[in-house]
């Protein structure tokens, strides 16, 4: 089956599978990212605004900012969470409380099937 | 390409959504596809169902929209019944019990909890009496907005009500407008006090007169969401009151017409406002949606508006005694974050049936206006236990005080806000001493950016936020200044941030005590915050612990409901069946 992603409610949260699986307003650890000084962004995700999937990513642009230093702005592309069975659909989000590497894509997304 | 709402609106949207929601309500929630839940959903919000956040799968907000914030006789008591019978939950409020009515910053009517099973039965009461759902919420005509007290204020220069109330009834369930690029809000008012609050409206209607003749300029494009706010621009068109609807016919046209549809986050028309600048704007009016020549701007009443000024002179809100046009009175009761209970609600129907014609009025200010009450009558009224809770003559903190729904049931929100708010409001009011010749005191707070508290236009601006303390995530807020309407309307600057919310009472109270001692004599608090810097403005909030005691710190957001015994995520009843019953995992 397809995986569908697409966020909602102005950017309040993703669905995957029409299943609300990621939030706004979790803290989320950036490392090596240009987003801000910091060393690690701590980093407040406010609104969902790209959504994507890079198989067997699913991946999004997050408006936010670090409340360490009061930067804000939109992330580069982060991992969320996986779907590594598109059969089954099952989603598995990361641990926003540990280190992501929000990343500029090379590649294009994969296109729907 | 169009957006994916944009395609299922293509395939059922507007009117038709009605059917398939009787069919799924008599069917039950199991009844809607699990592949088709986001698309549901998103079509639901047209008939005012917005469904609620994370962990309360299966409840849904219904919004009712009330035109100008008019509830006929009769209506109120329908609105309570309906509350106390369908809006209860699985856990109840602290401050508030387990059902209330929200009075909304559009002068609607929300409530929680309720389950698809019940609707049929709500919106057979509700229609039963004149009120609905229809285009609550949606990519609509939304709820139209204005002064409360149209056609009793003394204060009016144009009869705002039979204008509005056409535009209701023009604008709803009409197909020709029933799929917008996105929400469409309108503002209409005929008094020189500026309550319809037109400069945050998509479009708006305000008292002018041209060549002896009373009528409405028309202003575009305002709107506070998306750290984005706008001022709506004047269009440099006059009307007189029976051609407002043919100008109101041609705007939503052409914002159907040239609204993104591509990006939602763009689609609002204070986007298009920015891209067209106002000649164009009324040029493409002009030429392709209306079909007479259109007026130049009239002469407005702008520089006599007092509501939400911070003038401390004329009318800031609605609250308290106030003679009508007719030599009756009406009373403005200060509903605290605008929530009512229940039966709080049904009371205030008798009483405003034995005291007044049975109307009462919402305001954009969330609070409740009883009209049409004899003199005679007023002191009776006014002796009632119920207005001790919902007084006329509320401390400037209680009555200034505005919150959005808040972590409690919305997905968007960052932090809680309707039981904080009520917090605040009481320890300020006993902690907090303002100037003897400050009475209002706007403090509006919102959770998150888009705003529904209108926290731009107040004089203490909250807006949801998180940081650490003792390196622990916190909730927080970001705390602006200075806001406010009128003829010089002004966004508040942002200039403390981050503040944890325990902190944030003792910032207000150091701010109130730093503006008494450095005032000019006789100079508000909005001349005061507009003639310093951020940087003096920063220095004078000392966000400060005080025995503020504020129970919401840890994230809300990752409880079912925050006020429930056992509040984790894995704890919550829902999804429910049409008895409340949870219903089994497919884990």
């Amino acid at each position: 089956m397809t995986t569908d992603v697409h966020q909602l409610d102005d950017g309040a949260w993703i669905s995957v599978n029409d299943s609300r699986e990621v939030n706004v307003s979790d803290l989320w650890l950036l490392a090596r990212s240009d987003f801000c000084g910091c060393e690690t962004t701590d980093f407040l995700a406010e609104g969902f605004v790209k959504v994507g999937i890079d198989y067997p990513d699913i991946e999004a642009r997050i408006a936010g900012q670090c409340i360490a230093c009061g930067e804000s702005g939109v992330t580069d592309w982060l991992t969320v969470g996986r779907v590594v069975d598109p059969e089954s659909g099952e989603f598995y989000g990361v641990d926003h409380e540990s280190i992501h590497f929000p990343e500029k894509r090379t590649r294009l997304a994969r296109p729907p099937e | 390409m169009p957006t994916k709402v944009e395609n299922w609106k293509d395939e059922v949207y507007g009117n038709e959504i009605r059917e398939h929601l009787m069919e799924f309500a008599e069917e039950g929630w199991d009844a809607i596809p699990e592949d088709e839940h986001d698309a549901w959903f998103e079509r639901f919000k047209w008939w005012g169902l917005y469904h609620q956040r994370s962990g309360q799968e299966s409840y849904f907000m219904m919004r009712i929209g009330t035109p100008n914030g008019v509830i006929e006789p009769g209506q109120l008591e329908v609105i309570g019944e309906v509350a106390k019978e369908y809006a209860t939950g699985p856990a109840d409020n602290p401050e508030f019990g387990d059902a209330y009515c929200d009075w909304t910053t559009r002068q609607s009517i929300q409530l929680h909890w309720i389950k698809l099973e019940d609707i049929p039965e709500i919106f057979e009461k509700l229609e039963s009496v004149g009120l609905g759902t229809q285009q609550a919420c949606g990519d609509s005509w939304r709820n139209i907005v204005g002064c409360p007290v149209a056609g009793k204020d003394k204060h009016e220069h144009v009869d705002a009500w039979p204008v509005a109330k056409d535009l209701h009834e023009t604008f709803k369930g009409n197909d020709d407008y029933s799929n917008l690029p996105r929400k469409w809000k309108v503002a209409i008012a005929g008094c020189d006090e500026g309550c319809g609050q037109g400069d945050i409206n998509d479009l708006a209607f305000e008292p002018a007169e041209k060549d002896g003749e009373l009528g409405f300029n028309v202003r575009i494009g305002g709107g506070l969401s998306r750290k984005e706010p706008r001022l709506a621009r004047e269009l440099d068109v006059w009307v007189p009151p029976e051609q407002a609807a043919d100008v109101a016919h041609g705007m939503s046209a052409l914002f159907r017409d040239h609204g993104d549809r591509e990006d939602r986050f763009n689609a609002r028309i204070k986007f298009l406002m920015d891209e067209w600048g106002p000649e164009k704007m009324r040029s493409v009016l002009q030429e392709e949606y209306v079909d007479f020549e259109l007026e130049t701007a009239g002469e407005d009443m702008r520089d006599q508006y007092s509501y939400n000024t911070g003038s401390q002179d004329g009318h800031n809100d609605h609250v308290g005694v106030h003679e009508q046009n007719d030599g009756n009175y009406y009373v403005g009761l200060n509903v605290l974050v605008g929530r009512m209970g229940a039966d709080d609600t049904l009371e205030l129907a008798e009483l405003a049936d034995e005291y007044g014609s049975g109307e009462v009025r919402l305001t954009q200010r969330q609070n409740i206006i009883v009209t049409d009450v004899p003199e005679e009558n007023l002191d009776d009224l006014l002796d009632e236990p119920l207005l001790e809770d919902y007084s006329p003559d509320p401390s400037p903190f209680m009555r200034g005080s505005i919150a959005c729904t808040g972590t409690e049931f919305c997905s968007l929100s960052i932090v809680e806000t309707k039981n904080r708010q009520v917090r605040y409001a009481r320890w300020l009011r006993d902690n907090v001493e303002l100037p003897a010749d400050h009475d209002e005191f706007h403090i509006h707070l919102s959770g998150c950016t888009a705003s529904c508290a209108q926290p731009q236009i107040a004089d203490v601006s909250l807006r949801g936020m998180k940081t650490r303390k003792d390196g622990e995530p916190v909730e927080a807020l970001d705390i602006g200044l200075g806001g406010g309407l009128g003829d010089d309307p002004r966004f508040a600057d942002w200039v403390e941030m981050r503040v944890p919310a325990d902190e944030v009472p003792g910032a207000i109270k150091n701010l109130v005590n730093n503006f008494e001692d450095a005032r000019e004599d006789g100079e508000t608090f909005r001349d005061f915050v507009e003639d310093r810097d951020e940087e003096t403005l920063a220095e004078m909030v000392e966000p400060e612990e005080t025995d503020y005691h504020d129970p919401y710190m840890h994230n809300t957001k990752m409880t079912w409901y925050p006020y429930a015994e056992d509040d984790d995520m894995q704890a919550s009843p829902a999804p429910t069946d049409g008895s409340g019953e949870p219903l089994p995992s497919d884990d």
